[in-house]
């Protein structure tokens, strides 16, 4: 299958506003299962807000949130695809560019150390454009996650002993939870990577953290990890926004990397409440966009 | 928890009055302030000509369409979508913000620290939480951008809002050293071996 690389330019713009202003099915699902489970007055009320505003955001078609975050793509090329890969890359970081103009959108991506801003949600690399593949016959497929600041601010990563065992994993992730209080405004999504070398520790708490709600880890090990702490860590107390209640989490998701000998690393990234999302796939039928 | 209405500006005598978990609903006048514009503003010696004495800021750098300056857009920007960031980035400038410039009320999310808590103590002053991530309804509270100052840090300008019903918000810190955050910090902290014990943690 042929890719036009023109329609990839436009399907990196129209993903990125799409993103921006139509919360994922799953992650409004999420809300009402926190909604109906609330017990704390202060919590409940926040959460009002929060389903409020996706119903203001549609109705007004503006954006949920004010952060139009760092852009990410990632990428899954289907097999029997055709196409130029550095010119995908280049249309991508395009449409990234058009629709922070023609929206127009805040730019919120700055160098840094001179703190410039383009103005174009671009910089040096940034979109960030991850590439990987899969065995779907005729399919490409790009998504694009604006990761918000609130949230990005809180990253943690622990290069654990071996002998500390699966206990540094889980007081690790309850001990950043609590770290990150409000400040990411929760309800969260708490992406942990378990695993690998120090960099593909932190970008799998990034994969995890941007997961679907409803969604297993494959390793039958890290989803039994993720099962126990998503059963806990709502009894912290920490709450919507950090300012008391039960929903401090939609929940704990873990992904896994066969890691050294000497090495147990921990990571932990978190996805606000506004986890937001969208996708574009190219078929042999044509382009749909979706989540 | 008593609801208060102010026409902003307030007086030091009407935020001594308002406790935390009440709540507030403010109106007529807002400046949008953030990372930049107070590291310019504090760091680097410059100066606003915005009289923000009794005022409230919002820490936030909005979305705007440059539409040129119009009597329905006097600043020349229209409005898209203004949120609200994470406070905790600037708690040093919430003593000089309040000290300089008169500021008395903070909007913001996530909290500040005891400095900040110093500083609304001595000189009277409230932090209000508003509901992060919730900023196509709080840009509903916006009528109108009516004056930018500090531009070229854009989006971090220094904005002036013309507001409407911008509320209820929460009083999450007062001028009597109460503190929501902290309160909520301590009881999830007091939780963290309970949790730790059900998740078989041994020894923490």
């Amino acid at each position: 299958m042929k890719i036009d690389l023109k329609q990839v330019e436009e399907a990196s713009k129209e993903i990125y506003i799409r993103a921006l202003k139509l919360l994922p099915p799953d992650i409004k699902e999420g809300f009402k299962r926190l909604d109906a489970s609330e017990t704390n007055a202060t919590g409940k009320a926040i959460l009002g807000t929060m389903i409020r505003n996706i119903k203001v955001a549609e109705a007004n078609t503006n954006l949920l949130c004010q952060d139009t975050g760092i852009p990410i793509y990632n990428v899954v090329i289907g097999s029997n695809i055709a196409f130029d890969g550095y010119q995908l890359k280049q249309a991508i970081t395009k449409g990234c560019e058009r629709a922070t103009k023609e929206h127009p959108l805040r730019s919120s991506v700055v160098h840094p150390t001179t703190r410039q801003n383009e103005h174009t949600s671009c910089g040096r690399g940034v979109p960030v454009i991850n590439i990987d593949f899969s065995d779907k016959p005729d399919e490409l497929s790009i998504e694009m996650i604006p990761k918000g600041s609130g949230s990005e601010f809180n990253s943690w990563l622990k290069m654990a002993f071996p002998a500390d065992g699966i206990d540094a994993i889980k007081t690790f992730v309850i001990d950043c939870v609590l770290e990150a209080g409000g400040k990411t405004c929760p309800p969260t999504i708490v992406g942990v990577g378990v695993g690998g070398t120090a960099d593909l520790c932190v970008h799998l708490s990034k994969v995890a953290a941007t997961r679907p709600l409803g969604t297993s880890c494959t390793d039958p090990e890290g989803a039994k990890l993720e099962q126990e702490l998503s059963a806990v860590v709502n009894k912290l107390g920490v709450g919507p926004q950090g300012l008391g209640g039960d929903s401090t989490s939609f929940a704990v998701h873990i992904e896994t990397a066969a890691t050294h000998i000497t090495l147990n690393p921990v990571a932990v990234n978190m996805q606000c409440h506004s986890a937001r999302r969208s996708r574009a796939t190219f078929t042999p039928q044509g382009l749909s966009y979706g989540f | 928890m008593a609801h208060y209405e102010f026409d902003m500006p307030v007086t030091e005598q009407q935020i001594r009055q308002v406790r935390v978990n009440d709540t507030v609903t403010l109106n007529q006048t807002l400046y949008g302030i953030r990372d930049a514009t107070q590291i310019h503003m504090f760091d680097h010696g410059r100066k606003t000509r915005f009289d923000m004495r009794g005022h409230a800021v919002v820490h936030t750098a909005p979305n705007v369409k440059w539409v040129g300056e119009t009597e329905a857009h006097p600043s020349g920007y229209e409005p898209i979508c203004i949120g609200t960031t994470t406070s905790a980035r600037m708690e040093r400038f919430t003593r000089p913000l309040m000290e300089q410039y008169g500021v008395r009320i903070i909007i913001g999310k996530g909290g500040l620290f005891a400095a900040s808590q110093a500083a609304l103590k001595d000189i009277g002053g409230i932090y209000l939480a508003i509901v992060g991530g919730a900023a196509a309804l709080e840009t509903t509270w916006i009528e109108q951008i009516e004056e930018v100052d500090l531009d070229d840090l854009n989006p971090e300008s220094l904005w002036k809002f013309r507001i409407k019903g911008f509320g209820p918000l929460l009083v999450a810190m007062d001028s009597h050293g109460g503190n929501l955050y902290t309160e909520v910090n301590k009881v999830a902290r007091d939780n963290r071996a309970e949790v730790l014990a059900a998740l078989g943690v041994k020894a923490c």
